[in-house]
């Protein structure tokens, strides 16, 4: 194995552990939420630390391969791409993050009938499936699994749409509550950009395995 | 669009050895073109089929066509002299000869009886101008060529082979023995050469080919394995063996 193979595999691991960590995180923030457990939230909030510093590190070194091993092709596009997929996944540890600082300022449980109504756990659950399908296509670099994330984005994107219906009728049935059904909303808006935030990966994982640039091609042309 | 150069199923051999297999190859006029490779591969004795310079290795053999500007380069009429004035080149490591900074570049002009002074004064300008070496030797022309540094010896040499007006450049590593900034200033050169020249560039440095280069040729065990535009071959190379080599996965 050259230097710079192994520079490669030591960032890779780096990376397949920051990934590791932000599925951690947004998995914490679903317990924390449902259960309303304001110490494990209180733990996602000292974790969002570590996150930040995984990402200042993942930085780092791809700035250190750049600058001392020139890479070329293949190799050059993966380290782009880390740099990339890196601040996604810090952006997917501040959501989770977001949702706990909610799970800290609410008072009661979430209504049963709410969470059923606005589909919160589907949400989390495809999400966090969405992460998982991410990690697993960058750890195997497999494209087919890649790109089944950007029609599995479609199921984030419709129950985000139909939640504002379900908390509006909520409310008006319980306006005492109003404050958790916003927080509420505002978690659901925030999964939906985990989902984003894992086709901009999955659209990083395609372009370093295949040369090809997917990034502002319709969802046609992203699946093809 | 016809081709500046032109190389048609051209073979090389060395007594038995095969060291050039069946290379077609079309190079764009005023285009900088770098031959890349691993040691061996063939890329230097390709680069001097375009001025002959293997004709009097002993056991060379040729087949296929060399043309420049459509005229192929190795048929009965052509004389050696006359397609070395069209055809001028570097090496890797700078040869002045031990004469004055002067003489050193109206050598060729010399050699073929021009003494016209007011000639020889202007292409002795012109050509260390273009070599961007003009104000650091011009209050010195008389002085010795060998005092100079390696970095400027090259640049003379740079001078010497454009001072005769070719229309092709063949660079055979040119910078690999110079420093940082001296190479830094002969890439700066091959990028500003290149409206009035057509330039090949032999080299080991993969970053210098990234820098100074349109057009990128891999050469490997005789064979050009690819050949296209320097920023497809440095992103996304076609073939495996060049990923590999560029990324010193193997040579």
């Amino acid at each position: 194995m050259t230097h710079l193979e192994s520079e490669i595999k030591n960032l890779k691991s780096e990376m397949l552990e920051m990934f590791a960590l932000v599925k951690s995180q947004l998995e914490k923030s679903k317990q924390s939420l449902i259960r309303l457990d304001k110490d494990l939230a209180r733990e996602v909030l000292v974790h969002e630390k570590r996150v930040n510093g995984f990402e200042l590190k993942v930085d780092r070194d791809c700035e250190n391969i750049i600058a001392l091993f020139n890479p070329l092709a293949i190799d050059l596009r993966f380290v782009l791409a880390c740099l990339k997929i890196n601040s996604n996944l810090e952006r997917i540890g501040d959501i989770a993050e977001g949702i706990c600082q909610f799970v800290l300022n609410i008072k009661l449980e979430p209504e049963k009938s709410l969470l059923e109504n606005t589909r919160m756990m589907e949400m989390f659950d495809t999400s966090i499936m969405v992460l998982d399908d991410t990690m697993q296509a960058f750890e195997t670099e497999d494209t087919r699994l890649a790109r089944s994330v950007f029609k599995k984005d479609e199921i984030l994107d419709e129950i985000n749409l139909n939640a504002n219906q379900a908390v509006a009728d909520f409310i008006r049935e319980n306006p005492e509550r109003i404050n958790q059904s916003l927080y509420l909303l505002s978690s659901i808006r925030k999964l939906e950009r985990v989902g984003d935030q894992c086709k901009n990966i999955a659209e990083e994982i395609i372009f370093y395995i295949e040369a090809k640039v997917l990034k502002h091609k319709s969802r046609e042309q992203k699946q093809a | 669009m016809n081709k500046k150069l032109e190389a048609r199923n051209v073979n090389v051999y060395y007594d038995q050895t095969h060291v050039i297999k069946g290379v077609n190859l079309g190079i764009d006029m005023n285009s900088v073109t770098a031959f890349i490779g691993p040691s061996g591969c063939g890329k230097s004795t390709f680069l001097r089929l375009y001025n002959r310079m293997n004709d009097l290795i002993e056991g060379f053999r040729k087949d296929g066509q060399i043309l420049i500007d459509g005229k192929e380069i190795y048929e009965n009429g052509m004389r050696v002299e006359d397609l070395r004035k069209k055809v001028g080149m570097v090496f890797q490591k700078p040869n002045p000869f031990p004469k004055s900074i002067y003489e050193n570049v109206i050598y060729g002009l010399r050699i073929r009886g021009i003494n016209n002074k007011k000639m020889l004064d202007e292409t002795v300008e012109r050509s260390l101008r273009q070599a961007a070496l003009w104000d650091e030797v011009k209050d010195n022309l008389k002085k010795s060529a060998l005092a100079l540094s390696g970095g400027q010896q090259q640049r003379l040499c740079i001078a010497r082979a454009i001072a005769t007006e070719p229309s092709v450049l063949l660079m055979d590593e040119p910078a690999s023995a110079l420093d940082p900034i001296s190479t830094s200033k002969v890439e700066d050169l091959i990028y500003e050469l290149k409206s009035q020249f057509t330039i090949i560039i032999v080299t080991h440095n993969m970053q210098q080919a990234g820098r100074v280069s349109d057009h990128t040729a891999f050469f490997y065990l005789g064979e050009l394995v690819e050949y296209d535009e320097t920023k497809k071959i440095f992103t996304n190379p076609a073939d495996t063996r060049t990923q590999d080599y560029i990324t010193g996965r193997f040579g």
